[in-house]
């Protein structure tokens, strides 16, 4: 199969109900659902059709942007039906053509991301009172799986035919890498052995017996199916919210241009230095009072957008920059008018808005900690690294502060606990994981700090003068931008994520490096590699030594 | 501020207008003083002496001679003119433009390169400190005095490297240049050669001929170098690195005339009988001083120096101008050499990459240079009527660094038994019998114009073309 020699193509990650070709969302008083209906010559790019509601990248582009619509747009549903439109298939998980012809890169993206997707799943049914329920009305295969382990619910149709399987392992010689081997055991709680049988055996289980193992929570006759499953969802649902009213998500319509993608409060910047990008972001420019509905401030928000636009453009990074390994990320504006917005964040938490707002700015500082780049917050003249901004210096591989008048940073009660990281901790936990006592003192931090200050709290790795400022930056750069790419990955992946391990940490941390070794090994992706060979009459050729 | 000024630091890189170095210097400059005092020159400080200071990179500007105290001493920051449109010309960055800022990510392995260099000037000054109380004549105390101060100004050209090109890192290192001390065990001097004590004059010349003489061969290597700034501040040190080799060369000749004088005045040709130095002795001092010296060049087989080359940071002695190396890349020839193979057992012929052996190549340039002298010693030994010749043991003897350390190898080259090492040790390596006799020998220094020790002989000419019996020092009232 072999990587195609990809021409460069701009992914673009914004879309929105009307233009989804994969998945038709429906809304029915507080249940909704997503049906995939995945069109076989739908794929991103040539060279592979999405059969068995197989899906790309394109459709959890799709599936990504429903979750997140369905939670700001109709706050009212309280369940989420997750079911298939094709009969007979839920689906058949990941599409292992286009897998086969991806270049390493995309396949480990590809999978971030729709591991991200899922994630977010389970976030809008824990936080945001919206529970995801699986109809799996046919077979469930690999990732069309790992979807439904995702929901709070499995239901499954019992036809005698329709099966749960993760046949990764004995077909392909990969993993189930969306989650699919961790939330077995971690979530599902499978027995061990079990969970064993159900991972190398590759037609999968149906019926009671998935019952009984846990892999399912209920199966019905095909003949009462559907009424089994939108009695219960109808139970989950119940009343609904028809209070709320939702807030449009509008387009964020960047701008293209020789030096970068400039949104409205956001610059993606690329160079000078090779290898290096520039993420700058203005800080808010006036804060409007809190209306007695918070939602009529929609989508135009300053934290909502300029936070819509962090997430989309480290996705461009990721994806349509994969040359670059070192983001310096600055914000410039008034750490007063930051700190006055969190204030008032804090005031109204408790509106579903504010809330959401809070939770998605939450899963984009994860995004940035999930995304594979070196990133050093740059804080000179004119910074505003206060609060909940000061999140993204804290997110950082590395902090360079100008000592000079004027350039301070601060903390608001954002930083001890509004956006934990994947662990399960705050960012000034897991930095300060020797000194329990040392990381609460700095949350309880208040007014602004200066770069000796910073320094002294560890809040920056290094302070700098104007004298030094610029030579020790450029060093910085140009020598973190001259290391092994793939060395600085794993370095950071290790060095970010101290502390607790989490059914999260363990999916990016564990599973998924598993899943990239695998990726570059011939038993793979060979010449007589599982994955290669996958569709084709010859059977793969391992070598047989463990490592 | 008061310290720092053009006037009191004569310098050719704007350090008038540099607030960088100018701050860096605030706080460098009075810890340099300190370190002067508590580890330079010990009991002379007060006296003047006729030396040369560098003024300027004009032509003679690097060379104004007058009576001056040493902690009153000009130490200056000067590079070579740069030359325009310098480009890399040897290693992976051939025809690329020299670099005038270091490149971040070269920054670790230049900074290792210069604070290693930077780190033997304090060193030798340290280990000479105590020399002047045993001096054999004013001229030999001042150009003790002179290779002192120079050291001190070559600390300086390293340490304007390490300010104004690596940032706060590169305070802290040149801090810690005036902390490490020689031979203390807890705070070391970087490189073994430059913990060993310096206890006598014989030593001293010893150390110019050729461990000055390592330094002129790493300057060189480093004046090739794609950081323009650290090539033209060490082609510039060279000039000075020249009298600190004439003083080592011409001091060690004066001892072989005197001792050659002395073996044809006494009936059994014995100079100790004379109150000489005899040639045996000698010959075990330059076999220690020259193998101790071969260390300080690196292992034969090294990636770091494969490294260095390919980066285009250090290159081979004359690289840019002698014909020797027609080949400015070296990436698929090899440097041949014996070495020790079953475990030391025996030597055999191998072949290495030459990038991988570029310590090798700069080391084989320095050993031809000894050579050279030594011939002129022998020349002196002939010319006395004396038939013994003074002999340049072989690279692999006596080595701690490299292929052949620790093993038991001859003066001749050969593997040798351990047992045969060991008994015929005391004859090729200075015992403490022979530090005994000199500290004999050397025990009170001569303080009178013109006047010399009686174990070596005066020199030709005087300094700059002054008279010998010049006052090359004038006493403060003790």
């Amino acid at each position: 199969m072999g990587e195609t020699n990809q021409t460069f193509e701009r992914i673009n990650f914004e879309t929105s109900p009307e233009r989804y070709r994969h998945i038709k969302l429906e809304i029915n008083g507080p249940a909704a659902t997503i049906k995939l209906n995945i069109q076989e010559e739908g794929g991103m790019r040539e060279g592979y059709q999405l059969k068995l509601n197989s899906y790309d990248l394109g459709v959890d582009i799709e599936l990504a942007d429903a979750v997140q619509r369905l939670r700001f747009e109709h706050p009212e549903v309280t369940a989420v039906l997750v079911t298939s439109a094709q009969e007979g298939i839920f689906s058949a998980g990941a599409n292992i053509f286009m897998l086969g012809s991806s270049a390493h890169a995309f396949k480990v993206n590809f999978c971030k991301y729709t591991n991200e997707t899922r994630l977010s799943i389970e976030d809008a049914t824990a936080n945001s009172g919206q529970t995801y329920i699986a109809a799996l009305n046919g077979i469930a295969s690999g990732g069309g799986y790992e979807l439904p382990l995702a929901c709070e619910k499995i239901y499954l149709i019992e036809d005698r035919r329709s099966a749960v399987a993760l046949p990764e392992v004995p077909y392909l010689g990969v993993l189930p890498g969306t989650g699919g081997l961790t939330r077995v055991v971690d979530k599902r709680k499978v027995r061990k052995d079990r969970a064993d049988i159900f991972c190398t055996l590759a037609e999968g289980i149906k019926g009671k017996k998935a019952v009984e193992w846990g892999l399912v929570d209920e199966v019905f006759p095909s003949s009462r199916f559907w009424q089994e499953v939108e009695a219960r969802v109808k139970q989950i649902a119940g009343a609904g919210r028809p209070d709320r009213k939702g807030v449009k998500l509008t387009p964020l319509q960047p701008e293209l241009r020789e030096d970068g993608i400039h949104y409205r409060h956001v610059k993606l910047l690329l160079g000078p230095t090779p290898r290096t990008a520039r993420l700058e972001i203005t800080g808010p420019a006036e804060i409007p009072a809190m209306p007695s509905d918070p939602s009529q401030l929609g989508a135009d928000w300053y934290p909502l957008r300029v936070f819509r636009e962090m997430d989309d453009a480290l996705l461009h990074l990721r994806f349509n920059h994969p040359e670059i390994g070192l983001v310096l990320v600055s914000v410039k504006g008034d750490s007063d008018k930051v700190l006055q917005l969190d204030a008032q964040l804090q005031e109204h938490r408790k509106h579903w808005f504010v809330n959401e707002v809070l939770l998605f700015i939450r899963r984009t500082l994860k995004r940035m900690d999930y995304t594979a780049k070196s990133f050093f917050a740059i804080i000179d003249q004119g910074t505003c690294f206060a609060g909940t901004m000061l999140e993204l210096a804290l997110a950082s591989d590395r902090a360079y502060m100008l000592d000079a008048k004027d350039v301070t940073i601060a903390l608001s009660e954002f930083n001890g606990g509004a956006y934990p990281m994947g662990n399960g901790l705050t960012r000034i936990q897991t930095r300060f994981l020797n000194d329990a006592d040392h990381a609460a003192a700095v949350a309880k931090l208040r007014g602004k700090l200066d770069a000796a200050e910073a320094e002294k709290q560890g809040l920056v790795t290094a302070a700098f003068d104007d004298i030094d400022w610029e030579d020790e930056i450029r060093l910085a750069v140009e020598e973190r931008a001259s290391m092994s790419p793939d060395a600085l990955t794993g370095m950071e992946a290790s060095l970010r994520f101290a502390g607790p391990e989490t059914l999260e940490t363990k999916i990016f941390g564990r599973l998924s490096a598993w899943q990239n070794w695998i990726f570059q090994r011939p038993n793979a992706v060979g010449e007589k590699g599982a994955l290669t060979l996958y569709g084709r009459p010859e059977r793969p050729e391992f070598d047989w030594r463990r490592t | 501020m008061s310290f720092i000024s053009s006037e009191k630091i004569p310098n050719n890189v704007n350090l008038s207008s540099d607030r960088k170095l100018q701050r860096a210097l605030e706080e460098w400059q009075p810890n340099f003083l300190d370190w002067w005092m508590e580890m330079g020159p010990d009991g002379f400080q007060k006296d003047q002496i006729y030396l040369r200071t560098a003024v300027s990179v004009d032509e003679g500007g690097w060379a104004n001679f007058g009576y001056v105290r040493m902690p009153e001493y000009r130490w200056g920051i000067f590079l070579t003119p740069a030359e325009a449109n310098r480009t890399i010309h040897f290693g992976d960055n051939i025809g690329a433009p020299a670099w005038n800022e270091v490149p971040g990510e070269y920054r670790k392995e230049l900074r290792r390169i210069i604070v290693t260099q930077a780190d033997t000037e304090p060193a030798s000054v340290e280990q000479q400190r105590r020399l002047g109380y045993t001096a054999p004549s004013l001229y030999d105390l001042r150009n003790l005095f002179q290779v002192n101060v120079e050291e001190g100004r070559h600390l300086w050209a390293m340490v304007y490297l390490l300010h104004s090109f690596f940032g706060k890192d590169g305070r802290e290192e040149a801090e810690d240049l005036l902390k490490r001390r020689s031979g203390n065990p807890d705070s070391p001097r970087i490189l073994e050669a430059f913990n060993k004590p310096m206890e006598d004059w014989l030593s001293f010349f010893c150390f110019t001929m050729f461990t000055d003489r390592d330094g002129k061969y790493q300057l060189g290597a480093l004046a090739e170098s794609a950081f323009d700034p650290l090539a033209r501040s060490t082609r510039f040190m060279l000039t000075e690195e020249a009298h600190h080799l004439f003083v080592g060369e011409t001091g060690v000749g004066r001892i072989i005339e005197r001792t050659a004088q002395l073996m044809k005045k006494d009936p059994n040709e014995d100079a100790r009988a004379q109150g000489g130095i005899p040639l045996d002795l000698i010959q075990r001092y330059i076999n220690y001083w020259y193998s101790t010296s071969l260390d300080l060049f690196g292992g034969e087989d090294s990636s770091n120096a494969a490294t260095y080359f390919s980066q285009g940071l250090k290159g081979r002695f004359g690289e840019s101008s002698d014909k020797r190396y027609p080949n400015h890349r070296e990436i698929d020839t090899i440097y041949e050499l014996e070495a020790p193979v079953e475990g030391g057992a025996r030597l055999e012929k191998q072949a290495i990459p030459t990038r991988r052996a570029m310590n090798a190549v700069l080391r084989d340039s320095y050993t031809q240079d000894c050579q050279r002298a030594v011939d002129r010693w022998n020349k002196i030994l002939q010319d006395n009527g004396v038939k013994v010749e003074i002999r340049l043991p072989s690279q692999r003897f006596n080595r701690e660094i490299g292929l052949y350390a620790d093993l038991p190898i001859d003066p001749a080259g050969n593997l040798i038994s351990r047992e045969a090492f060991n008994a015929q040790k005391a004859s090729w390596l200075p015992s403490e019998a022979d530090r005994q006799f000199l500290k004999s020998l050397m025990n009170k220094p001569v303080h009178e114009p013109g006047k010399f020790a009686n174990w070596i002989a005066p020199p030709k000419r005087g300094i700059e073309n002054l008279p010998v019996d010049f006052e090359y020092v004038r006493f403060e009232p003790r």
